[in-house]
């Protein structure tokens, strides 16, 4: 493999561009901010939680999604004949329901009894519960990585390929102008539905009535809405979504292995991306999540001056969120909070 | 004014640290206890002057001196700060630079320890007060994220300034706690080795803990006069409602500033004396957990007094220690006999890799969790407990019982 790679490379013609590199990590880099973010901004905007745990949550979720498809195999284990990818989606769902279950736990044992307590003395409750699930998780996922068995591997589509391919299914020794991981085509789709999704439910009658929470937790109540299955809904919502963020950071060609105790390291960095776009703006969300992957991304591909080191592409999105929150306090899109003497 | 006790006729006595004889009496004992702690003389305390355990005593006085810090920005001033260990790491590294050896691989410049502490400090107060207009710029929630940035961002520049701080897998030796007038080859007052002073037979690890003691004294101390002061009374205020302060006449920006800067000078020397305590350290000890220990600090010992963090640090630090005997103590239970004890025990630890348990003490395999990871878990636990329970801390806990006494019969 490794010899035909150096051969291929001596041969060719074709110049892999490195500006579509940069646009492709972007995006997969962003698809993972953006949907962790998402799933933030809706916990705190429904119960006014500032979620600390959310890296940890993620890791959790991808734990689970490992768990359900390669080690106990669940629901493929009852139906032999299905393709592979239906099965591996159904146990994506049966993880993604664990997570919502394990986030409705959460919000009901350790955060029910801290409402109205100071939102900093909740955001420091959700920092233990970050300690206890990023330990447990790390154990259960012991020393190497859990691959995810997802269906698309290593593949990637090539463009401007060498030998007359131009557009197609490629292999990994293949020179192409540039190459898209069928994982980066996967995540921005879903990404996309999860954002539709969002809107839609956002237009539901459970939909208005989490907002009216987010509005006024007292008044809702007064129009005989359940506050606190909303609490629990949106905690199931924002575990589910984290899990998707943990899905995504844990695939190709973030960490190639799958699940590993850096999991939830990895997704920390999801929280520049919040809090640039402010912490309770969907639409900031988003914009957030792409702005800080595309800087990663682009800081990893032009940056690389000696002097900077190793990893700075990891600490860009932190000097983006430094900078931006000098400017604007409450970031881009987020409510500036009114101080009423 | 005989049998009234609680009767003060003057601001000051109203005010003075020990304001009641109990005070005074009990703050006596513990100081004559921990000075003869080393000398196994105490009873039912004699286990404490073995090395290992002097070793975590002093551990706890340099942590209670990075708490005291933390605990004038959180419980004070009322600002989040998750950057702790920044500072503590900024503290550590100027120490090393200007104390390290000269000949060593990384940079030093061999200066005495009454330079390299103090400076370590300063160092730190000063990145702290550069850092306090972003402070004053984001307010609540966002400064957490903020400081959170700070973490990382430090961590990354620890880990590539190779020359200062060894780098990320190496790290760099640190100056040790030697007292030199200036250069010469002989310390006045070595902390590091075993030897007599003024005829007493001391092991290294004593003196070590005195030094380290006296230090945390001194700025318990500090604190505690800080909390009297015009600044400390104008932290308060800003913590209990910002805009009211302003409207009486304190400046927020410049105290803000102030805040950063104490309470960083304090992790600045904190810091310094861990490296120096540990010897060899690597970046990635000053990471977002050590700020989350020191939160836990100051929560568990109940934010905004200095008995507070005394209390928390030495349950957080001595924590991980109890954990393990306990563990140790299980194990033995299990293996030995199959008592009643025994079969509950063994649900509870691993002894082997196949064995069923909550807790193991293999190292990194086997089913359940190691003592470390557990520790983390009891930590977690803790931080949460507290904050629903009981959000003054075991301060707050004294509190209720002294007053149970106090009030006796009476609950009022």
């Amino acid at each position: 493999m490794i010899p035909d790679l150096l051969i291929l490379a001596q041969e060719t013609t074709v110049e892999p561009s490195q500006l579509g590199f940069m646009v492709v990590n972007g995006l997969s880099l962003g698809a993972i901010y953006a949907v962790l973010a998402l799933g933030f901004v809706i916990i705190f905007k429904a119960t006014q939680v500032l979620n600390f745990a959310h890296g940890a949550l993620a890791a959790l979720g991808a734990f689970f999604i490992a768990y359900f498809a390669t080690i106990i195999n669940i629901p493929g284990r009852w139906m032999e004949g299905a393709p592979g990818w239906l099965q591996w989606s159904l146990s994506v769902v049966f993880a993604l329901l664990a997570s919502a279950a394990v986030g409705m736990l959460l919000e009901r044992i350790f955060l029910r009894p801290m409402l109205g307590e100071a939102l900093f003395a909740v955001a420091i409750v959700t920092l233990g519960i970050d300690i206890i699930i990023r330990t447990i998780t790390n154990d259960l996922i012991g020393l190497n990585s859990l691959p995810m068995g997802d269906p698309f591997g290593l593949s990637q589509i090539g463009f401007g390929c060498e030998a007359g391919r131009f557009l197609g299914s490629i292999d990994l020794t293949d020179v192409c102008t540039v190459r898209v991981p069928y994982t980066t085509v996967f995540q921005l789709s879903l990404t996309v539905v999860l954002v539709v999704g969002i809107a839609l439910f956002f237009r539901s009658r459970t939909g208005i009535a989490m907002r009216a929470t987010a509005w006024d937790q007292e008044t809702a109540r007064a129009q005989g809405i359940s506050v606190g299955r909303i609490f629990a809904l949106s905690w199931a919502i924002g575990a589910a979504m984290a899990a998707i963020g943990g899905l995504f950071i844990s695939m190709f060609p973030r960490r190639p292995g799958g699940v590993d105790t850096f999991t939830a390291f990895f997704a920390f960095r999801a929280f520049p991306a919040i809090i640039l776009g402010g912490l309770d703006s969907i639409l900031g969300a988003l914009v957030g999540g792409f702005a800080i992957g595309f800087a990663e991304s682009a800081a990893s591909s032009y940056l690389t001056f000696e002097f900077l080191g190793t990893g700075f592409g990891g600490v860009v999105p932190y000097l983006v969120m430094l900078l931006v929150l000098l400017i604007r306090p409450y970031g881009l899109f987020g409510t500036e909070e009114i101080r009423r003497v | 004014m005989r049998g009234r006790p609680l009767l003060y006729t003057s601001y000051e006595s109203d005010q003075a640290i020990f304001n009641t004889m109990a005070k005074k009496v009990f703050a006596g004992l513990g100081l004559l206890v921990l000075v003869l702690l080393p000398f196994n003389v105490v009873p039912g305390l004699g286990f404490l002057a073995a090395g290992d355990w002097l070793r975590l005593l002093s551990t706890v006085a340099i942590f209670v001196i990075g708490g005291l810090g933390l605990n004038i920005l959180l419980g004070l001033a009322g600002q989040v700060s998750l950057g702790h260990a920044f500072f503590m790491g900024v503290g550590a590294y100027v120490a090393a630079v200007l104390g390290g050896d000269p000949e060593g691989v990384r940079l030093g410049f061999g200066l005495p320890l009454w330079i390299w502490l103090p400076a370590a400090g300063i160092v730190a107060a000063l990145i702290g007060i550069a850092f306090g207009p972003a402070a004053v710029r984001v307010r609540g929630l966002y400064l957490a994220f903020v400081t959170l940035g700070l973490v990382f961002v430090g961590d990354y520049v620890f880990r590539n300034w190779i020359s200062v701080t060894g780098g990320a897998e190496v790290g760099r030796t640190f100056p040790p706690l030697q007292f030199r007038l200036w250069k010469e080859e002989e310390p006045l007052i070595d902390f590091t080795s075993d030897g007599a002073w003024l005829g007493i037979e001391l092991i290294s690890e004593a003196k070590t803990f005195y030094f380290v003691l006296a230090a945390a004294l001194l700025f318990m101390l500090l604190a505690k006069n800080l909390q009297r002061t015009r600044i400390g009374r104008a932290f308060q205020s800003i913590r209990d409602r910002d805009i009211a302060a302003e409207i009486m006449g304190v400046d927020e920006f410049r105290n803000k500033l102030r805040a950063f800067g104490i309470s960083s000078f304090y992790a600045g020397v904190s810091g310094a004396l861990l490296a120096s305590f540990v010897g060899t350290v690597i970046p990635s000890r000053w990471d977002l957990f050590l700020s989350i220990q020191f939160i836990a600090i100051v929560l568990i010992g109940g934010a905004g007094t200095v008995a507070g963090v005394v209390l928390g640090t030495s349950f957080v630090i001595l924590l991980p220690r109890v954990v393990q005997d306990a563990t140790l103590w299980m194990q033995d239970v299990v293996k030995e006999g199959d008592s009643l004890l025994a079969t509950l025990l063994d649900l509870v630890v691993a002894t082997d890799s196949t064995d069923f348990g909550l807790v193991n003490t293999l190292p990194g395999i086997g089913p359940g969790l190691s003592v470390f990871q557990l520790n983390q878990v009891i930590y977690g636990l803790l931080i949460i407990g507290f904050l629903i329970f009981e959000p003054l801390g075991l301060y707050g806990i004294w509190i209720k019982i002294r007053n149970y006494w106090k009030g006796w019969p009476f609950t009022y």
